[in-house]
């Protein structure tokens, strides 16, 4: 008994070591993760008095549990569907924050700059193209020996809105993948292998020889993984970086609800496989305190925040639509 | 060693008209209750939080091999698969090793060895299952995929199980991580089993003149048959739902697949890869259905395993953990 | 047959010394004074420390306690002083197959129960989850432990008119205290290295936990994130806190040996 006392006492000693601070919970898509906990750990030298706690459990975890209201702010990368947002007990908004490119990464000897087309990915996706000295992609990389080697497809297992953005573009420019698999925070993949998170995939091709998988183009160079250049709309080869995302972007059209998609943009150096990414925030918040808190950290993130994203790859967005997107941040309701 | 304290029965005592010494057996009772409470409690809550997915899908659930979000379709079949084979591999390993290495202690290892023995596999049972995890990504796994694998598609190369590419990650390397987190409570309860031989069993074997060898086979092995099968039951209920370890090893794809090579699922792990993130309701409620399956399964065994080592061990509480 | 059955003994052990081995040279390097005293980096950056995921986990360690043992050990008082016969041999067999329960299935529970209606991933949440799959465990070594107590004691206590209640709680589990908080602290170690349970209730934090109602960090949880993760610093740091928690297990594992004096089934 006198155990029991003791170790209560240590809980709640442990628990008020430090004075109290606010703490605002977040969780959601690990493709702007690094770009988060970045913009978290500076914001708590701007305010001290409130830390914000970001955990990537993937874009549908996200999405569910701010609809479930288990966390003050969700994070996704595909934008909720009009069936999801019904379930919303408030109308919930959607923050875009920055836009990234979903690379194709792959685990081959010498780290070879491979150039692939839309189709050509979704055959391998599909388990069409099993070899990576297939006719098809040997056709693409002219004049480079290419293994005789199983291909490993590795996709995420967890709902997430990198999967969103690739199922999207592979649903635009392949008829088949559009019929059979569809688009999806998760969908039924026809082959590979899961593995949990961008961290978990990126992983996952680092261990296997042979491998290809997609993941969110920070990973890819803070990993020293090599990645396709992408044909694009009008023809091109284009690499992922942030000027040809920013050239994705330019050509968006976005809607008054923020929602929107930039797969296979038409412009002549736009980057096919990019995507934004959004917070997802109640528009009216229920904890007056966390609530203002929120809206300042927002407002700090539109402007300081914006300029972080480039030396982490992400496009920050173009400045009108940052206008637009603060006008909808000073809306919030507390 | 029956419960109750034998002066129950002093008629004055009984029934105390004392009130501290009611309110305190009332706590005591609320306590035991809360056994029974948290069973059904379970299990009202994975029924409960399954019921969509049960009318939608009714038995076809357990025999569909779909899962797919996109269309809200979903079956359990792939990760049923998947548990019972990675958990089946870890056996084949497990309960040899585990009695071999029991009989070992009981029988033949020298005195000195035996308290160390014990000691190191009592450790095994402390390592938690992240850990191995951990171990299995940086460690075992590219040991499996760079020597074990290539020398069994090489020598056992003709045989379905054997084929097709090598990851690495895959149902053979979920089992035999499972393998090693059985290994401690098989090799436990079977020394249990093994040292409750009578010695007369012995004797009399020798009596008529067994050999060393035949004396364990016969007369050791032979009467503990059934309890060392308990003992394997009891594993197989701890492998099922082995979740952290497998999940980073064993390749998260619902697949049905007769190659070991190939990556699997299993129950615990697609539940704990998609609890958090099933947006739709169907995917929640088919999630809850798959840990109603694995709750089922795991009560089933462990039911099971538990009733065959209490047969043996007579009436009253069986010297047996769970 | 000697040599094989030997044999068959050193694979069994094998991986908990090839697991050790891989602990100590792998985690040893990363441990320093950083890793016990700061807070995690972002990705990518390197440095930072678990030293909220080791307060953590002995937080939610003592919330589990007070929810588990309480519980636990009056319900083995009961099969011990009260029960009858035939219901108890019923209630051993539901807590054994209870105990058989996958853990993942208490963190579904769990969130059902508690972090979907107060609308919040909590430490409370993962010391419930933690504490429930003690309980059985408790229960049957004080059930145990408390069969032990020689019956002369009891009579004698109660020859002087002792009222029960007091002969139970100052003679009886006085008596069997060692047994009963070893069974503590095996069950204690057990669920300290529980990570599927947490995924749904304690979520982690990255910053000091200031309220039991919030978000938590553990070690298990922190070990699984770095370990999937791309990172070499965070595989490093995932080798360290794997050193770290095995360490907290055996040092639970030790004081076990130290408190039990009879050697207690398990």
């Amino acid at each position: 008994m006198k155990k029991i006392l003791a170790l209560a006492a240590w809980a709640a000693l442990t628990a008020s070591v430090c004075s109290a601070q606010m703490l605002i919970n977040g969780a959601g898509a690990s493709f702007p993760q690094p770009l988060y906990t970045k913009w978290f750990s500076a914001y708590a030298q701007v305010d001290r008095s409130v830390r914000f706690n970001y955990q990537g459990i993937g874009s549908g975890g996200g999405q569910k549990q701010i609809l479930a209201e288990t966390v003050d702010f969700g994070a996704s990368d595909g934008p909720m569907s009009d069936e999801n947002l019904a379930k919303a007990p408030r109308p919930l908004w959607h923050i875009p924050t920055v836009a990234g490119a979903v690379v194709i990464c792959y685990n081959l000897p010498g780290q070879p700059k491979l150039k692939l087309e839309g189709g050509t990915i979704a055959r391998i996706f599909l388990g069409k193209i099993t070899k990576w000295n297939d006719a098809a992609i040997t056709a693409q990389n002219p004049g480079m020996e290419l293994p005789d080697r199983e291909i490993l497809v590795v996709h995420r297992s967890d709902g997430s809105g990198t999967s969103y953005i690739f199922t999207d573009y592979l649903s635009a420019v392949d008829q088949e993948w559009a019929e059979k698999v569809g688009k999806n925070t998760a969908v039924k993949w026809p082959v590979g292998l899961g593995g949990k998170g961008n961290a978990g995939v990126t992983g996952q091709i680092q261990q296997s020889p042979g491998a290809i998988g997609y993941v969110e183009l920070a990973y890819a160079k803070q990993n020293h993984l090599p990645y396709a250049a992408v044909k694009n709309a009008a023809g091109h080869y284009v690499e992922p970086s942030i000027a040809s995302v920013t050239a994705a972007l330019a050509s968006a059209t976005v809607h008054d609800d923020f929602r929107f998609s930039m797969v296979n943009a038409p412009g002549a150096e736009a980057y096919p496989i990019a995507g934004a990414t959004w917070l997802l925030v109640y528009g009216q918040q229920k904890n007056p305190a966390k609530g203002q808190k929120l809206v300042e950290f927002l407002q700090w993130a539109f402007t300081k925040g914006e300029t972080m994203a480039a030396a982490l790859d992400y496009a920050p967005l173009p400045a009108d639509l940052q206008a637009r997107v603060l006008k909808q941040v000073q809306a919030i309701k507390y | 060693m029956t419960g109750p304290f034998s002066l129950a029965r002093f008629s004055p005592l009984r029934k105390s008209a004392h009130w501290p010494d009611r309110s305190f057996r009332w706590m005591a009772l609320l306590a035991v209750a809360a056994i029974i409470g948290l069973i059904g409690l379970v299990g009202w809550q994975l029924y409960s939080g399954s019921r969509l997915a049960v009318e939608k899908f009714g038995f076809s659930f357990l025999t569909s091999t779909k899962w797919d979000p996109v269309s809200d379709e979903f079956g359990a079949l792939p990760f049923i698969f998947g548990t019972l084979v990675s958990s089946l591999i870890a056996l084949i390993i497990a309960v040899p090793l585990g009695i071999a290495t029991a009989l070992f202690l009981t029988e033949m290892a020298p005195q000195k060895m035996r308290q160390p023995a014990i000691m190191v596999i009592e450790m095994l049972a402390a390592v938690p299952s992240v850990i191995f995890g951990l171990w299995g990504i940086f460690v075992l796994i590219p040991w499996l995929r760079d020597h074990l694998f290539q020398w069994l598609r090489d020598t056992l190369g003709f045989l379905p199980f054997f084929q097709g590419p090598i990851y690495g990650v895959s149902m053979l390397a979920g089992g035999i991580i499972v393998a090693i987190m059985i290994l401690p409570i098989v090799t436990a309860i079977s020394r249990e089993i093994l040292r409750s031989v009578p010695k007369l069993q012995r004797e009399a074997a020798y009596a008529l003149g067994a050999t060393h060898w035949e004396v364990i086979r016969i007369a050791v092995l032979g009467y503990a048959q059934r309890g060392l099968f308990g003992a394997a039951v009891l594993g197989l209920g701890r492998a099922l739902g082995e979740t952290m370890a497998v999940t980073m090893v064993i390749g998260n794809r619902p697949e049905i697949k007769a190659s070991l090579f190939a990556p699997g699922y299993t129950l615990a792990s697609v539940i704990a890869n998609e609890f958090t993130e099933a947006t739709s309701d169907v995917y929640l409620n088919s999630l809850f259905e798959l840990g109603l399956v694995l709750f089922a399964l795991t009560i089933l065994v462990n039911a099971a395993a538990q009733l065959m080592l209490r047969r043996l061990a007579g009436s009253g509480p069986g010297k047996v953990a769970g | 047959m000697r040599v094989v059955l030997g044999l068959c003994a050193l694979l069994a052990a094998a991986p908990l010394f090839c697991v050790l081995y891989f602990l100590v040279r792998e985690g040893a390097s990363a441990l320093d004074w950083n890793f016990f005293t700061q807070l995690p980096k972002p990705a990518g950056e390197p440095g930072g420390g678990m030293a909220p995921a080791i307060v953590g986990t002995l937080t939610l360690l003592a919330l589990a306690t007070v929810v588990g043992v309480p519980v636990g050990v009056m319900g083995g008082v009961y099969l011990a002083e009260y029960g009858h016969p035939r219901a108890n041999g019923w209630i051993r067999f539901a807590a054994d197959v209870l105990n058989g329960v996958p853990s993942i299935v208490w963190g579904m529970v769990v969130y059902t129960l508690l972090v979907v209606p107060l609308k919040s991933f909590s430490a409370y949440a993962g010391g419930v989850a933690l504490g429930l799959i003690m309980i059985p465990l408790v229960m049957r070594t004080t059930d145990e432990v408390l069969a032990l107590v020689p019956q002369s004691y009891r009579e004698a206590a109660l020859a002087l008119g002792i009222p029960r209640w007091k002969i139970i709680t100052v003679i009886v589990m006085k008596t069997a205290l060692r047994g009963i908080v070893t069974g503590v602290l095996v069950a204690l170690a057990r669920v300290a290295g529980e990570t599927a349970p947490l995924l749904f209730t304690a979520l982690g934090n990255n910053f000091w936990n200031q309220s039991l109602a919030e978000p938590i960090a553990a070690l298990p949880l922190q070990i699984f994130t770095y370990a999937i993760s791309p990172y070499d610093d965070w595989h490093r740091q995932a080798w360290a806190g794997a050193l770290v928690l095995m360490l907290m297990i055996l040092v639970l594992n030790l004081a076990v040996r130290l408190f039990a004096r009879t050697k207690t089934v398990r």
